[in-house]
């Protein structure tokens, strides 16, 4: 399982808490989480993701372990941590607005 | 007895305003989506309990919510908007090349007839069409691709399409109008477009008489005489007896024919709304009193409609989509102000009061008369 903490407005999309539990298929990267988000809970394809592009939306990043994983491919291994449920993967939305 | 539901758009949520026909005490609801810009929601004619919204954010992008309940429960539905084929290049506010992106859904517009169809205007400017409730959408591309496309340029606002019309004598007629490109018909439910501005006259272009490039602001059409559409362009209130083969110019007496919204009364034809604003550079009514004008004679001469309305230190806006008429006996006229206040007239504009005044900026107003 892996610990996904989504931004406000997405969980209330969701209809769900502060912290998803996932099961991820296969190596577990930036894509094959978002898959799986993606996959239990539709109405977030193409709120984290770009449906026709599929590049992260520019006012979100993606940390985990104290690191900006934003621009690491999708395709690279999440930290250990994250694997061991230790520490979540957290999608963030820039500090923006009025 | 009749009751009316009076949809607003805000820049954060929606809010639903209902009353009884007399339209003095109104229930709210909201905000729905809270914090989310809802740039419209509308109501199926076919269908008064289904309505669609559009809702976006700088983060998420663009959701499209359902109701069947008349706004007491929702169901988001498809979210992609997916040009047809590779979508090109229309031009940037500096001229260049400039790739078509989806940024957001600007209008959305459902069938006359039929819950399940709906019609998007988007931003870059395209249109799209969903058959199965707003679960999926694929563009017309007609009229993108009609062959003035990639010399279509952004308004300040964006490259919006932000008006549809349908004719309710013949849906397969719709005319949209795209800031800043102009106004287009379809005679075949979408396939092929043509530009229709003969007789616009916009200063701000090279060629002011240009077939493409007028900003448009927003198009008006009574469902009984379809062939007639009012619009209000960036400067200039225009008219058209002939499904917009002809444009004239009917500013008339207004103190500035800038504005944004134009609406035609629900009973009759001939009489029409506008909101004047001070100018391109200066969007706040004239000398701080927030004015509606009506003419009953098709346009050029109007009147005043100030009583409700504040006259003094008023500098607010009243965007494109935020005008709506009801159909009740009496016409109810409605419009949002980016200051937030919703204000109604119950009899033709004569008088007005404020539903709400302390809502976040009011983009769009859609009202449904419901028996």
């Amino acid at each position: 399982m892996i610990r996904v903490v989504l931004p406000p407005h997405l969980r209330n999309l969701a209809g769900v808490g502060s912290e998803l539990r996932l099961e991820v298929e296969g190596s577990v990267t930036q894509r094959s989480v978002l898959d799986a988000i993606e996959a239990k809970y539709p109405m977030l394809k193409g709120t984290i993701r770009d449906q026709v592009t599929g590049r992260r939306r520019p006012f979100l990043r993606f940390f985990a372990c104290a690191q900006d994983l934003s621009h690491e491919s999708p395709d690279t291994a999440l930290p250990d941590e994250v694997l061991q449920e230790k520490e979540p993967f957290l999608i963030i939305g820039a500090i923006a607005g009025g | 007895m009749s009751k009316v539901r009076v949809l607003v758009g805000t820049r954060k949520g929606a809010f639903i305003l209902t009353s009884d026909g007399k339209r003095e005490k109104w229930d709210v609801s909201g905000p729905h989506f809270a914090g989310w810009e809802i740039y419209h929601m509308k109501g199926s004619p076919a269908d008064p309990d289904r309505l669609y919204v559009s809702q976006s954010t700088g983060w998420h992008g663009q959701m499209i919510q359902r109701s069947n309940d008349g706004g007491q429960t929702w169901e988001a539905v498809g979210n992609k908007f997916a040009y047809d084929g590779v979508p090109g290049t229309h031009q940037w506010y500096d001229g260049t090349p400039h790739p078509w992106e989806f940024k957001r859904v600007w209008h959305l517009e459902p069938s006359l007839t039929d819950a399940d169809t709906v019609y998007a205007g988007i931003e870059d400017a395209a249109m799209f069409k969903s058959t199965d409730g707003g679960q999926s959408w694929n563009e017309l591309s007609g009229l993108r691709k009609h062959g003035s496309g990639p010399a279509w340029q952004p308004g300040a606002g964006g490259m919006c399409l932000h008006t549809i019309l349908i004719d309710p004598s013949d849906p397969q007629r719709m005319f949209i109008a795209i800031s800043a490109a102009g106004a287009f018909r379809t005679d075949d439910g979408g396939e092929t477009w043509k530009p229709i501005n003969k007789g616009l006259r916009s200063q701000y272009i090279p060629d002011p008489n240009a077939e493409v490039g007028h900003c448009v602001h927003r198009i008006a059409m009574h469902r009984s005489r379809p062939n007639v559409l009012f619009m209000q362009k960036h400067w200039d209130v225009m008219r058209t007896d002939d499904a917009g083969e002809n444009w004239q110019e009917v500013s008339g007496n207004l103190p500035t024919d800038f504005g944004f919204v134009i609406d035609v009364h629900a009973h009759e034809p001939e009489t029409i709304y506008v909101v004047p604003i001070k100018s391109d550079s200066e969007h706040f009514p004239m000398d701080g009193q927030l004015r509606v004008y009506r003419s009953k004679s098709g346009g050029n001469e109007w009147e005043s409609l100030t009583k409700g309305l504040p006259q003094k230190d008023c500098y607010v806006n009243v965007l494109r989509d935020a005008m709506a008429i009801d159909s009740m006996d009496s016409c109810g006229v409605y419009f949002g102000t980016t200051g937030g206040q919703v204000y109604g007239s119950a009899d033709g504009g004569d008088t007005w009061a404020p539903i709400v005044r302390d809502l976040p900026a009011v983009l769009s107003v859609e009202v449904q008369t419901i028996a």
